[in-house]
């Protein structure tokens, strides 16, 4: 269990500053996850921390213990940090069956016998390899690789458990199924996690908090999922954690005005002074109308396409020549005979909607 | 990794494959260049021309340019021939087959020259006899001491390099891509000449370019079947420069520009494989895998089978018994009936000659510390190369690449000119200088072997070690040694087995106690004991099909365990 | 007559029925999905309607042709079939360019210059790949290559498409654009579609209608609203969506989970034959599982084990009776309740299965 505190930490490869004075904090016992584009410098940060690479300036602390301070010519080597950590690709060592995988790290720490089988057995036994001790791990699929790279990793009992994109080559079913069980390993064992991924849907179902960076390897927003998905500072992240409409409006007067449609806005109420605003908007907050000819009822919309997918029924609809997606739930539709097909005349109306000053383009909505 | 050690753990390393490089192969390189160009102290192009411009020179390096060429075409024919063969069609046994032409990878080329040479001598040979003598023929059936013998008998030991490159690829190659051909309505013939051949061209080149590379400084099958009609190659010519005119400057000069045509013959050889299989190289592999359609041969199923089997039994079966029978009789040229034959022979060069069995002492001896040594200096130098981060280890990849380009000719030539005294260590004459040899020449296997090795293991493994509490030195002792072990088995074989039927480096190098198999074989057939040559062949060839089985088998073995 | 039949179509691997008389017909113009876990035939079958593998029983027709016929020993070779196909790997060459890898198909018809070209671009056009007509495919990225296959198997203007598994190589973004483009091409072409997938929501958005295979043997069609809405079984109603199972006993007047006796869900009694074996078990789709007070007199009792915000949607876990475990999903926008709480649950339309599969 432990604090991370990365104050004014820069890393320069050649003439590149990947990060420049990057400070963050992390807190005791929380799942803290790093969330940007590749190439956006946080595996960077991930190694800067687990002692791989010394950064060039600043400093980074581990529960109060100081591990690279270039200035004073401190760099912690990686095996004296204490840590735990899960590689993307598993780094599960290919000649070492499960149980000496496991095992390899209290074996470095001199661990009695006795305790040294009872502790790997746990750890086995806690990510659900019971009975497959004796594997090599070209017998095992690539779920219980990661396991076996997760066991390894917590069973030095580490203050501190670094995760670079673990999940990223697993498919859907088991990188759901491992999400959980990542979360739920943390709360029983209240070791502090710090997550690195580049996919917004994992960061928001793990995390308790959520850094996200942009490409060049500069801090946007920091807060609990709901809050970065709910209250984002920028259009920038609203953009990158999930499927962004964005839909230009005129402020004219008191009233506002969609470009190309004559009834005013009757949307959710801009936070935003300016005469010129963007709407962004999820597809879930899109609630769709029967075409009564009524403008109260929303804006007017045609429907380009209509998609079954089981539990949600997913339409693109042009709003005088702005494409946006909606997503609603099917049995919804079904029940209030919301079905439309393509070509339909419908009502959009809005929930709610981020607002952003100026214009910004909707690009790749589909 | 090591970002924290300014002292030396890492420089000593790199330090220790810059010396062994250097004085493996650099300074003999260096020096046959300095040889080359470097007269009565001036640097003197003008002389090299004139010394290439020499009839005999000249004439070499025709001759090897020819022979070269010749075999490359033919060796990538048949290669690519039974390549398509045993994989894309329906011919009977094909497992079999494959593994069977295989084998003439296992047979040194020079005494497959000496069956031949047995058998198609004009005179002497048996089937140009047999013709001669029973069905009354005017002269030979074929006269294997010419350009066209000699291209034959290479190619039946050099068409493997194509054949594995082309097989492998095709086995590798997603059948998809010639699936989607046929459903686009392309029929297998049309498939096979406009979507599979062209897909495996980089690694028919790339096969054809080993073949060149290897016949250019190609030694033994030109040495036996070329002395008697004057045709002679690069190597061979180096080989009399050097020893039949007994260390005057100007053979060695002679000795020197030609062996620095070689090297930049070899260079650029290289240089154009590496363009073919990086610019060429498609991504092939992929998908599910679905048993490829299999062309029916129908009709051509049975005789495509028989003249599978008839060329094995011509080039391996034919020439390996014909060395046996020979090795057994009582005075070469009798005929093979049973009051000819005698085990004695073979008794004799085991037990009682004293020059064959220090041969044999002497290959075996040889082998297992050139390979020993090589293996440990080649893992040292591919740790450098593949995982450090140091200054200067453009230079150090530079020096990694020359073993790869130095034919064994022109290695040995190196190796007289360095550690003949000029340097104050007189080797000439000792096992020691064709230990250094063999080093150098084998020095490239290692370096592949071991480099492969290293790259399978993916820096993330070692870095979890480290984050697992592990010291570096931890981490090295271990992960990475255990993980390139294979490498290091795999390179230590690559190294024993050849070396031990070795000729072209230890024909230049040997002195009265130090022949080695290959030497021993060779001037017992130049001094006309064509009986105890064939005999010392035969137990050659015994000793290395055991070697290459024991092996597999203790690979196979590995790999299952 | 159907446009395409396939009549009691079978194929042996060995000693394992990889295809099981399988009787399939589709309409022309219809977009028709074999959905199914890896290996449970699908492929096998589309490589049996392509030609690649010949059929152990039954007979394959397409168009009043018969193509494969195992009574008369009958086959016709792939390349004469007249489909166009896209294999999953991509399978476009890389040493033809874009423009030589779509005109190949054409060539080997031996058609007239012009009409090569033509077709050709054509083909480049309605794919969107005009620009990079004279690239190597390996420049291009994995979903630039699928268009490539795509535009290929086009350009003979065929009457049905075979698509194996065409998205599951590209990197989700792309996957949902080809998924559209796919369709859209379809509906302007008006061509015939089978496609081989695993992925459920692949198959709804794209599809007509759904075939679901397991080992080889059917196991319900229909439109995609059909499947997903009435599963024939157990295992179709898990294959096709996210589904919450709570396995109940059959008591007096209604169902008994744990210590409760609760009233039918949905007023739709399990058919006879499932409640005779006295237990069985109700199915749900997460999405449509309604909260209810835990005051009120309506729906099963259970507490929030666990609740996860995942944007769009808001994963929750409850404990329902003493060791059910069931999962329900809610749009964002819907305030639920939060982790500890206790709270009642209605199953507004419940399937009921027998608990033994």
């Amino acid at each position: 269990m432990a604090d991370i505190h990365i104050a004014g930490v820069t890393k320069r490869y050649g003439e590149k500053n990947v990060l420049d004075t990057f400070s963050l904090e992390i807190r005791d016992g929380e799942c803290f996850t790093l969330l940007g584009p590749s190439g956006c410098g946080k595996t960077v940060l991930l190694r800067l921390i687990a002692g791989f690479e010394p950064p060039d300036g600043g400093v980074i602390r581990i529960d109060g213990e100081t591990v690279a301070d270039p200035a004073s010519g401190l760099h912690l080597p990686p095996d004296q940090r204490g840590l735990g950590m899960v590689f993307q690709d598993y780094a599960v060592w290919p000649h070492r069956d499960v149980y000496e995988n496991v095992a390899y790290p209290l074996k470095l720490a001199r661990t009695e016998p006795s305790v040294l089988r009872e502790r790997t057995m746990r750890a086995i036994h806690l990510v659900g390899l019971e009975g497959l001790e004796k594997r090599l791990p070209s017998q095992l699929s690539g779920g219980q690789q990661q396991r076996v790279a997760l066991a390894r990793a917590l069973v030095p009992e580490p203050r501190l458990l670094l995760l670079d994109e673990p999940l990223n080559n697993l498919d859907a079913n088991l990188r759901e199924e491992m999400r959980f069980e990542i979360k739920s390993l943390q709360k029983k064992l209240g070791v502090t996690i710090l997550y690195i991924t580049h996919d917004q849907e994992i960061a928001l179902g793990i995390s308790d908090r959520i850094a996200v960076m942009d490409e060049h390897g500069r801090l946007r927003q920091t807060g609990a999922p709901e809050e970065v998905y709910e209250r984002p500072a920028d259009d920038f992240i609203f953009r990158f954690l999930g499927v962004a409409n964005l839909l230009p409006v005129r402020r004219e007067g008191e009233a506002l005005y969609v470009q190309g449609i004559s009834a005013p806005w009757r949307g959710p109420v801009p936070d935003k002074a300016g005469d010129i605003l963007t709407a962004g908007f999820r597809p879930s907050d899109v609630l769709l109308e029967h075409d009564n000819g009524d403008d109260s009822a929303g804006l007017p919309g045609v429907v380009c396409r209509a998609s079954f997918l089981g539990a949600q029924m997913d339409y693109l609809i042009d709003i005088a020549g702005t494409l946006i997606r909606a997503a609603l739930p099917a049995h919804e539709c079904l029940n209030r005979n919301l079905l439309f097909v393509e070509g339909d005349a419908c009502r959009v109306m809005l929930a709610t909607a981020q607002w952003f000053e100026g214009e910004i383009a909707n690009r790749g909505v589909l | 990794m090591g970002n924290t050690s300014r002292f030396g753990t890492a420089q000593f390393l790199f330090a220790l494959s810059v010396g062994i490089l250097v004085a493996v192969v650099a300074v003999p390189m260096l020096l046959i260049f300095f040889n080359a160009f470097w007269v009565n102290g001036h640097f003197n192009i003008a002389d090299v021309i004139r010394v290439l411009r020499q009839g005999e020179t000249y004439k070499a390096l025709l001759n090897s340019l020819f022979l070269s060429s010749g075999v490359t075409v033919t060796g990538t024919l048949v290669g690519t021939f039974f390549a398509w063969l045993v994989t894309r069609t329906d011919l009977p046994f094909k497992r079999t087959m494959k593994l069977l032409f295989l084998v003439p990878f296992m047979l040194p080329a020079f005494i497959g020259a000496l069956a031949w040479k047995m058998l198609l001598s004009p005179r002497a040979g048996y089937i140009n006899r047999l013709f001669m003598d029973i069905f009354g023929f005017d002269g030979p059936i074929f006269d294997i001491y010419s350009y066209a013998g000699i291209i034959l008998v290479e190619t039946m030991y050099l068409f493997p390099f194509v054949f594995i490159q082309v097989s492998g690829a095709l086995e590798r190659m997603d059948p998809t891509l010639e699936e989607s051909a046929r459903i686009s309505g392309a029929d297998l013939f049309t498939i096979t000449r406009k979507i599979t051949i062209p897909l495996v061209l980089p690694s028919i080149l790339s096969g054809a370019l080993l073949i060149m590379l290897y016949s250019m400084a190609h030694f033994g099958t030109v040495a036996v079947l070329g002395a008697e009609t004057g045709i002679y190659n690069i190597p061979t010519l180096i080989y009399e420069k050097i020893h039949q005119s007994a260390g005057s400057f100007d053979s060695i000069r002679t000795a020197t520009v030609l062996a620095t045509v070689l090297v930049i013959a070899a260079a650029f050889i290289l240089w154009l494989q590496n363009r073919v299989l990086s610019q060429g190289r498609y991504q092939i592999i992929a998908g599910k895998s679905f048993r490829p359609s299999e062309l029916k041969l129908r009709g051509w199923r049975v005789p495509m089978f028989v003249f599978c089997m008839f060329y094995i039994a011509l080039t391996i079966v034919l020439p390996t018994a014909t060395i046996f029978m020979v090795g057994g009789l009582k005075t070469y040229g009798l005929p093979f009936v049973s009051e000819n034959m005698t085990w004695n022979n073979y008794k004799y060069i085991l037990f009682e000659w004293d020059l064959t069995r220090d041969a044999i002492w002497n290959s075996v001896s040889l082998g297992l510390i050139a390979a020993l040594v090589t293996m440990f200096a080649g893992v040292i130098i591919s740790y450098v190369i593949v995982k450090m981060k140091v200054r200067g280890k453009g230079f150090l990849e530079f020096l990694g690449m020359l073993p790869f380009s130095v034919p064994g000719s022109v290695i040995a030539l190196g190796v007289i000119l360095a550690w003949s005294g000029k340097f104050g260590i007189n080797l000439y004459n000792t096992v020691w200088i064709i230990l250094v040899a063999y080093v150098a020449r084998y020095m490239a296997f290692s370096l592949k072997a071991n480099s492969a090795a290293l790259e399978q293991v993916h820096d993330s493994l070692v870095e979890a070690a480290r984050a697992s509490g592990a010291t570096m030195w931890q981490a090295l002792k271990d992960i990475v040694i255990p993980l390139v072990r294979p490498g290091m088995m795999a390179a230590f074989f690559l190294i024993f087995l050849p070396a031990l039927r070795e000729l072209t480096v230890s024909v230049l190098l040997y002195g009265p106690t130090t022949r080695t198999i290959g030497v021993a074989i060779y001037t017992l057939n130049e001094d006309g004991e064509t009986v105890y040559s064939a005999a010392l062949a035969g137990i050659a060839l015994v000793i290395i099909v055991t070697g290459e089985i024991l092996i597999k088998r203790l690979v196979a073995g590995k790999n299952n365990g | 007559m159907a446009y395409i039949e396939l009549r009691q179509v079978t194929k042996y691997f060995g000693d394992v029925t990889a295809v099981d008389h399988l009787n399939l017909t589709m309409e022309h113009g219809e977009c028709l999905a074999m959905l199914g876990p890896s290996g449970c035939g699908k492929t096998t079958t589309l490589r049996m309607v392509a030609g690649f593998e010949d059929i152990d029983d039954g007979e394959i027709f397409v168009g009043e042709r018969c193509l494969s016929s195992k009574r008369k020993n009958f086959y016709v070779p792939p390349e004469e079939r007249n489909f166009g196909m896209v294999f999953q790997a991509f399978a476009v060459w890389p040493h033809l360019s874009v423009y030589e890898n779509v005109a190949f198909p054409l060539r080997i018809r031996k058609l007239p210059r012009e009409e090569v070209e033509k077709r050709t671009k054509e083909a480049l056009k309605n794919t969107n790949l005009l620009d990079v007509a004279s690239n190597r495919p390996d420049d291009l990225s994995g979903g630039g290559k699928q268009r490539v296959a795509l535009a290929r198997a086009l350009a003979i203007r065929p009457d049905v498409m075979l698509l194996d598994e065409p998205l599951s190589s590209l990197d989700p973004h792309f996957r949902e654009e080809m998924r559209f483009e796919i369709k859209d091409l379809q509906r302007r072409l008006g061509f015939s579609i089978l496609y081989v997938t695993h992925d459920q929501s692949e198959a709804m958005a794209l599809s007509d209608r759904i075939l679901v295979m397991r080992a080889g043997v059917m196991q319900q069609t229909g439109t995609p609203l059909e499947v997903y809405g009435e599963p024939n079984s157990r295992f179709v109603f898990e294959f096709v969506g996210l589904s919450s199972f709570i396995e109940v006993a059959f008591a007096e007047g209604g169902m008994r989970i744990g210590d409760g006796v609760y009233p039918w869900p949905g007023g739709v009694l399990p058919a006879s034959a499932i409640r005779a074996a006295g237990r069985g078990l109700l199915a749900v789709r997460p999405f449509e599982i309604e909260f209810r007070n835990v005051d009120g007199n309506k729906g099963v009792p259970g507490i929030v084990t666990r609740k996860v915000f995942l944007g769009e949607t808001i994963d929750y876990r409850l404990q329902v009776g003493d060791k059910a475990e069931i999962r329900v999903q809610k749009t964002r926008r819907n305030p639920g309740p939060a982790v500890g709480d206790n709270i009642k649950l209605e199953f507004p339309r419940p399937h009921w299965y027998r608990v033994d599969g």
